[in-house]
């Protein structure tokens, strides 16, 4: 346990009773404030964040009052009909808040749902959510392996019980999925992977960053762990190639474009062997960003990615015929054939 | 000097002003409340008319009505504090956080945020954060004996400043960019979304406290605007006096600092309006300073929570005001030294 987590445990400890007793964790329910109204009568969800959004918008997107983010005209026509159309709202999220207490009370929502991180931050913002206007808040754990229960929870609280169940199932097939495949490779050493982020590439996420969640639990080794433990972080282009990850992985197909161009980037193992992938973005991102129930359409597409050998010809052509049908299944419409290939655009070729 | 029915008119002038800018702010708001329930909200609690809505209640009792009055406390607390700095430091770009106040509450803050300590942890650190700061310069700069002490108390602010500046700069970087990161931007900007009637009762008794020595001593406080030594030969303990304002004025403004985050500019432009308007003398400059920073704040935090779909941290609005504000001031007032 490192030092930063030691101290919020240690103020979680302190935290008042009251907290404490709601924080008895039930599935993915992380804590609850207020009394809920039945399921059945839930027909107004604000999200506090993207990752509430987006668990919102899989399991009843017409209980959805809004997005917490800018959505574009892009990922608006991947949605459910009903939430290709909803406004933005902004976020609630202490003091970074960019919804006003008043506006959210006048959207008469049945219930705040948040998904994320629970630490004593957080969690107090929640409460003072609930003392201040009266709403009740749930808050959910937003780790991977949290998913399928979160989606089973949550569902069940917001009305939507048999659609949580449904991808409930699915979600807990692909984890099961991934886990096999990831502890498979014990006798082979796991691919070293680079997550490049930001327009130059040269923002990654450390060891444990919620951002290299998917990438790590799918058993890639992630190069920036040697730079410690944490969030993003900034390296350079000497460190990169000191690195030499085997493949590289990004969600920017420009940035992709560039380095097939780009002198120094070329020297690097993965770009050299084609293995440079670009994880589609689209109605939102597959690797991370928003760190939620998206990233579950990402790890089916991530296996053939980090384990070209073990997918040859047709069984690749299965595995992507997979991650299309998971798509459908999470966000109701067809996994546009040119989504994949203006990601994989950018790949080597 | 008694006021007589000329000199009260700026003062009554003051007090309507500040009223219009109450009710504006009672009556305006996201959640859409007519003048009439609003008046039958007010009422309703004291037990004056038939309860209403729980949800209208909650909008009235526990955000509307917090709100402003921590606006009001706080523009207070940062007018009266400006006011105060500008006559000790006869200076008039001094602002209240010209000592590391705001610095120093603003790494308190961000650490706490970084380390996802609970909210009251966040408020409590911040309050603490201001006051180690301001404590700092204050041993740092009697450490030195050569020099102007006011010169050397400023310039020690200045670098301790650059220094909790430097600490909050890599907070920013290691933080957490979806969940931190916005939190730090925001508190330090300043803003009073989040405030609770709780947090303002918390606050309240710093704030007051730094505002009393400024009351009862600001006969003393107008002396020092003429130099230490004239001051001195006028009877005043001058260094004594000095630290006793930096106490009182540090408590407050990090009370105020701690409860709504960094507000910039009301503690440096309200006491040059005030002083436009009711001369440079401390006695009369104190409480138009008071007036004039709370009602500043509580109308730029109307618009703050009003102009925008989406909430406006105040700090950008305090200058955005308060900038094109304070240039024309400065353009027409010829006549004030």
């Amino acid at each position: 346990m490192n030092r930063r987590s030691f101290l919020s445990l240690l103020a979680l400890a302190t935290l008042c009773s009251r907290s404490s007793r709601s924080l008895a964790r039930e599935g993915g329910v992380a804590a609850r404030f207020g009394e809920l109204p039945p399921a059945g009568r839930v027909s107004r969800v604000f999200a506090a964040g993207s990752p509430a959004a987006v668990l919102a918008c899989v399991l009843a997107p017409g209980k959805l009052l809004g997005w917490p983010m800018r959505m574009d005209a892009a990922a608006r026509a991947l949605l459910p009909a009903p939430a290709a159309d909803l406004p933005f709202l902004g976020r609630l999220s202490g003091r970074g808040s960019t919804v006003g207490t008043e506006t959210l009370l006048s959207l008469r929502p049945d219930l705040v749902l948040d998904a994320g991180s629970v630490n004593p931050l957080h969690l107090s913002g929640a409460e003072r959510v609930w003392q201040q206007t009266g709403l009740p808040y749930v808050l959910v754990d937003g780790r991977l392996e949290d998913h399928p229960a979160q989606l089973r929870e949550v569902g069940r609280l917001i009305g939507a019980a048999g659609r949580g169940r449904e991808l409930a199932g699915l979600a807990a097939h692909i984890l099961d999925r991934v886990r096999a495949e990831a502890s498979a490779n014990r006798d082979e050493a796991p691919p070293r992977v680079y997550y490049a982020r930001g327009r130059d590439g040269l923002e990654t996420g450390l060891a444990g960053s919620i951002n290299m969640e998917a990438i790590e639990f799918a058993g890639a080794s992630n190069v920036a762990a040697e730079a410690g433990s944490g969030g993003l972080t900034q390296v350079s282009m000497e460190q990169i190639l000191a690195w030499n990850p085997d493949v590289l992985l990004t969600q920017d197909a420009g940035f992709a474009r560039r380095v097939r161009g780009d002198r120094l980037w070329r020297s690097v193992r993965a770009v050299r062997n084609g293995r440079i992938h670009v994880a589609p973005i689209l109605p939102f991102g597959w690797l991370d960003g928003p760190p939620g129930v998206n990233r579950l359409v990402g790890l089916p597409w991530l296996l053939p990615r980090l384990y070209p050998h073990r997918y040859p010809g047709s069984d690749r052509g299965r595995l992507d015929r997979f991650t299309a049908e998971t798509f459908e299944r999470f966000y109701g419409k067809a996994l546009p054939a040119a989504l994949v290939a203006a990601a994989a655009d950018g790949e080597a070729g | 000097m008694r006021p007589g029915p000329r000199r009260s008119l700026p003062w009554l002038a003051a007090l309507a002003g500040l009223l219009t800018v109450l009710v504006i702010a009672c009556c305006a708001g996201k959640f859409p409340l007519p003048p009439e329930q609003l008046l039958r909200a007010l009422l309703a609690r004291l037990g004056w008319a038939d309860p209403v809505d729980a949800t209208v209640d909650t909008v009235v009792w526990n955000i509307r009505l917090p709100r402003i009055a921590a606006g009001l406390a706080i523009g207070a607390v940062l007018g009266a504090a400006g006011a105060a700095y500008q006559n000790m430091f006869r200076n008039p770009l001094v602002s209240p956080d010209i000592l590391g106040v705001s610095a120093g509450a603003g790494l308190g803050a961000a650490a706490a945020i970084f380390l996802a300590l609970p909210l009251v942890a966040v408020q409590a650190m911040a309050f603490a954060g201001g006051l180690l700061a301001v404590v700092a310069v204050y041993l740092v700069a009697r450490s030195v004996r050569r020099h102007d002490p006011v010169l050397v108390l400023v310039l020690a602010g200045v670098a301790v400043g650059t220094l909790l500046g430097a600490g909050i700069s890599l907070l920013k970087i290691l933080a957490d960019p979806y969940t931190q990161l916005p939190s730090i931007t925001f508190w330090l900007l300043g803003g009073l979304n989040a405030v609770t009637g709780g947090d303002l009762l918390a606050a309240l008794p710093a704030m007051l406290l730094g505002l009393l020595p400024l009351a009862l001593l600001r006969w003393r406080i107008n002396l020092l605007s003429l130099g230490d030594e004239e001051a001195a030969a006028l009877g005043v303990e001058v260094r004594r006096l000095r630290a006793l304002l930096i106490a009182a004025a540090t408590l407050g403004t990090a009370a105020a600092v701690s409860l709504a985050g960094i507000i910039g500019w009301v503690g440096l432009v309200v006491p040059h309006v005030a002083r436009l308007v009711v001369g440079p003398e401390f006695s009369r400059l104190l409480p138009a300073s008071l007036l004039t920073g709370a009602g500043f704040l509580v109308a730029t935090d109307t618009l703050a929570r009003t102009v925008a779909p989406m909430e406006l941290p105040l700090g950008i609005l305090t200058a955005i005001v308060g900038a094109p504000f304070f240039l024309v001031l400065l353009a027409r007032g010829r006549g004030h030294r």
